[in-house]
């Protein structure tokens, strides 16, 4: 049986990684000397970019970056629920699919055909897709990449025994937060802002230019909405589909968005 | 008379490296009967879902490609495009684009150095333990790596796909006031890089004499990272264009990534292969400290590719702080591009070597094909051929647990970044 409980003392903590660029396990490699403090709170039994190697040993919570893409990765996963108290699902891959998503709308065998000599050595599913798809995911943190803050802010939660939160809002509340002047009304720039979850810190408009959705759907986002804005400001239909379909593809709301889109 | 004995060792997952690859060695009757790396990171199809993009789009997505080195990624696809567009880029954001690019070396040279490398060569399996036996230094790396960052996050608000890069220069400018900063902290770093370079060259490693060429960009104004020709150590000196004359890549079936070859045979791109080609650039300061620690360049010793990456931290800085000199914020931080049909080809240094781009392009100014070429698929057929004259020179009569860890050592002097060596077109790909 899984814990459900993080261990009192140190607790067992596992990254594992799936298909993915590896960016979100640089928001643990990335801490600089937080990343020591980290490694005196918890016991790191398994990450193995950063070294550590032993997955089959059980933790009590276990990251996971990446999309499950491959024959070997469905068994994989199962073997990590089944070893993990907590499974927290980190990054765009891990929680959407990711960027290798867009692989979903295409035909993969095709791809590999046209990419490899040798394609029968090439295992790889049809289609890439969220943790969530094929386990349990007690928590997931969105965004391409997640930030050191965010993956902190987790982890300080589980240690102190409470549940860990996310801001699901939108991009727009931290863009005003920050004061930061409106890229669409004030210079017409197709932004995606409206639909997509916050996280970021409005990193895009920062610098005057258009959210393109890393962080995933906010909740409640109207997406109907905003597709007609986007056409308001010249953009094509197909130019619209492609700004929901980019690195969260797969997530139900953008899909659903640029689906009815190609449906005219 | 040394012992002859069979011995099978195989190394399921390989640690401190980014990305999935295996290593399997097969010796028989006291030789090399079979040795693979084989990297079976999922393939991600990246050149594929670029067709039908926009330009505009293009840097974002090829980003994801490598979390550690998503700038390469970026600069070599805005170049590229910028060149078949006919963009001139106000002199400003050239310049930045290479003060930009000295953060991700700064970043990812430290990260590999201390994270990743050195806890070899101290009996350390992580850099966690090694932090034990040598904390200064391992937050001393940690800190020059946070800089990198933050020298990142200035043009791009993040390190870790930055969201900077637009076609025609950047989408912001940092302002005076955080340039100022960042020189202070770039001219503190600099004594700690000499440091790093130091203590780096006080590691013993062993001495390991190999034959390679070297593969590098080249550039006549300075040692080149975000732009320059290709250049081999036989004297090679080639444009982008002519990347396909010279380089061919092949599909090993028990791989997924591409194995490139110069000539037919192995090459070196990366930290090392820059230095032996383009050590004649460094500032004076940094040859007298290479001249006083006793590095002789061109270098053929792969083990002395963690110095490497401690001297183009040091040149790095020192770049970034010499073209800081003076900033001023510009007008507009990027010109306005109008997209032309035609081939899109560039190439850049990315930390771990040369990445190659090639976008073919439709006069709306979206993607027709694209093909991209990085580092670590360069570098697979000379990692193999180096771990068998490495195991060699080593002696195969080491036990089991000993060759392992030089394999590993042997691998990661190549810094290997498996999670980009997954998504090349073979050469010969028939197109509607």
């Amino acid at each position: 049986m899984s814990q459900q409980t993080v261990h009192p003392g140190k607790p067992r903590v596992a990254v594992h990684k799936f298909s993915s660029c590896d960016g979100c396990q640089l928001s643990f490699l990335n801490l600089g000397e937080a990343l020591l403090t980290l490694a005196e709170r918890i016991d790191l039994v398994h990450f193995a970019e950063a070294g550590p190697l032993d997955p089959d040993t059980g933790v009590d919570v276990a990251f996971v970056e990446g999309s499950v893409s491959t024959p070997e990765d469905l068994e994989r996963i199962q073997h990590i629920r089944a070893h993990s108290g907590l499974l927290i699902a980190i990054g765009a891959c891990a929680t959407s699919g990711g960027i290798q998503g867009l692989r979903n709308q295409a035909k993969g065998a095709e791809w590999v055909a046209q990419i490899y000599s040798h394609p029968e050595a090439i295992a790889s599913l049809e289609h890439s897709t969220p943790i969530s798809c094929h386990v349990k995911v007690d928590f997931e943190l969105w965004g391409c990449p997640v930030s050191g803050p965010q993956i902190l802010a987790v982890i300080n939660a589980l240690l102190l025994g409470v549940t860990p939160r996310d801001n699901t809002d939108k991009v727009c509340t931290e863009c005003k937060r920050q004061g930061y002047p409106c890229v669409m009304v004030t210079h017409g720039i197709a932004c995606m802002g409206p639909v997509t979850r916050a996280g970021c810190g409005a990193l895009c408009p920062s610098l005057g230019r258009d959210c393109y959705g890393c962080y995933g759907p906010a909740e409640n986002a109207n997406t109907d909405a905003l597709a007609i804005q986007f056409g308001h400001l010249g953009l094509t239909p197909a130019a619209i589909v492609r700004r929901f379909q980019s690195i969260n593809s797969q997530a139900p709301v953008f899909l659903a968005a640029a689906d009815k889109l190609r449906a005219g | 008379m040394t012992e002859r004995r069979s011995v099978a060792i195989h190394v399921p997952v390989l640690a401190r490296v980014e990305g999935e690859g295996a290593l399997d060695l097969r010796i028989e009757q006291g030789d090399i009967a079979e040795l693979r790396l084989r990297i079976f990171e999922p393939p991600r199809f990246f050149e594929k879902f670029l067709e039908g993009r926009h330009y505009t789009e293009i840097p974002d997505m090829v980003a994801r490609i490598c979390g550690i080195c998503p700038v390469a990624y970026q600069v070599t696809a805005a170049q590229a495009l910028e060149d078949l567009f006919g963009v001139e880029l106000d002199p400003w954001a050239r310049v930045m684009r290479r003060v930009f690019y000295c953060g991700e070396w700064i970043q990812s040279h430290s990260l590999h150095i201390h994270l990743l490398a050195a806890p070899d060569f101290f009996g350390c399996g992580n850099a966690i333990e090694l932090a034990r036996i040598a904390p200064d230094e391992v937050r001393r790396g940690l800190r020059i790596q946070g800089l990198g960052n933050e020298l990142m996050d200035l043009f791009g608000a993040r390190s870790v796909h930055p969201v900077g890069v637009r076609i025609g220069g950047f989408h912001g400018a940092p302002s005076l006031a955080r340039i100022l900063d960042m020189r202070d902290k770039l001219r503190a770093a600099l004594p700690e890089a000499e440091a790093l370079i130091r203590w780096a060259a006080a590691i013993p490693v062993p001495q390991d004499d190999q034959v390679f060429v070297s593969v590098a960009t080249r550039h006549p104004a300075d040692y080149a990272i975000e732009r320059g020709d290709i250049g081999a150590s036989d004297g090679l000196r080639i444009g982008a264009e002519a990347f396909d004359a010279h380089f061919i890549e092949r599909h090993e079936p028990y791989s997924t990534a591409l194995f490139s070859t110069y000539h037919q045979q192995p090459y070196l791109v990366g930290p090392l292969a820059r230095l032996n080609l383009n050590h004649e650039y460094l500032p004076g300061a940094i040859r007298a400290l290479l001249a006083d620690i006793g590095l002789v360049l061109p270098s053929r010793n792969l083990f002395h590719s963690l110095l490497a990456r401690a001297v183009e931290i040091w040149l790095a800085l020192y770049e970034a702080l010499r073209l800081l000199d003076g900033y001023r914020v510009p007008d507009s931080p990027w010109v306005p591009a109008t997209p032309r049909a035609g081939v899109a080809i560039g190439c850049t240094e990315a930390p771990r070597g040369l990445l190659w781009h090639r976008y073919e392009m439709d006069d709306a100014g979206c993607v027709i094909n694209a093909r991209i070429v990085p580092p670590t698929s360069q570098n697979q057929g000379r990692i193999e051929e180096d771990l068998r004259l490495s195991l060699l020179n080593f002696g195969l009569d080491h036990p089991d647990d000993a060759l392992r860890l030089h394999c590993e050592k042997v691998i990661r002097n190549y810094d290997p970044c498996i999670s980009c060596a997954t998504h090349f077109l073979r050469l010969n790909v028939a197109r509607a």
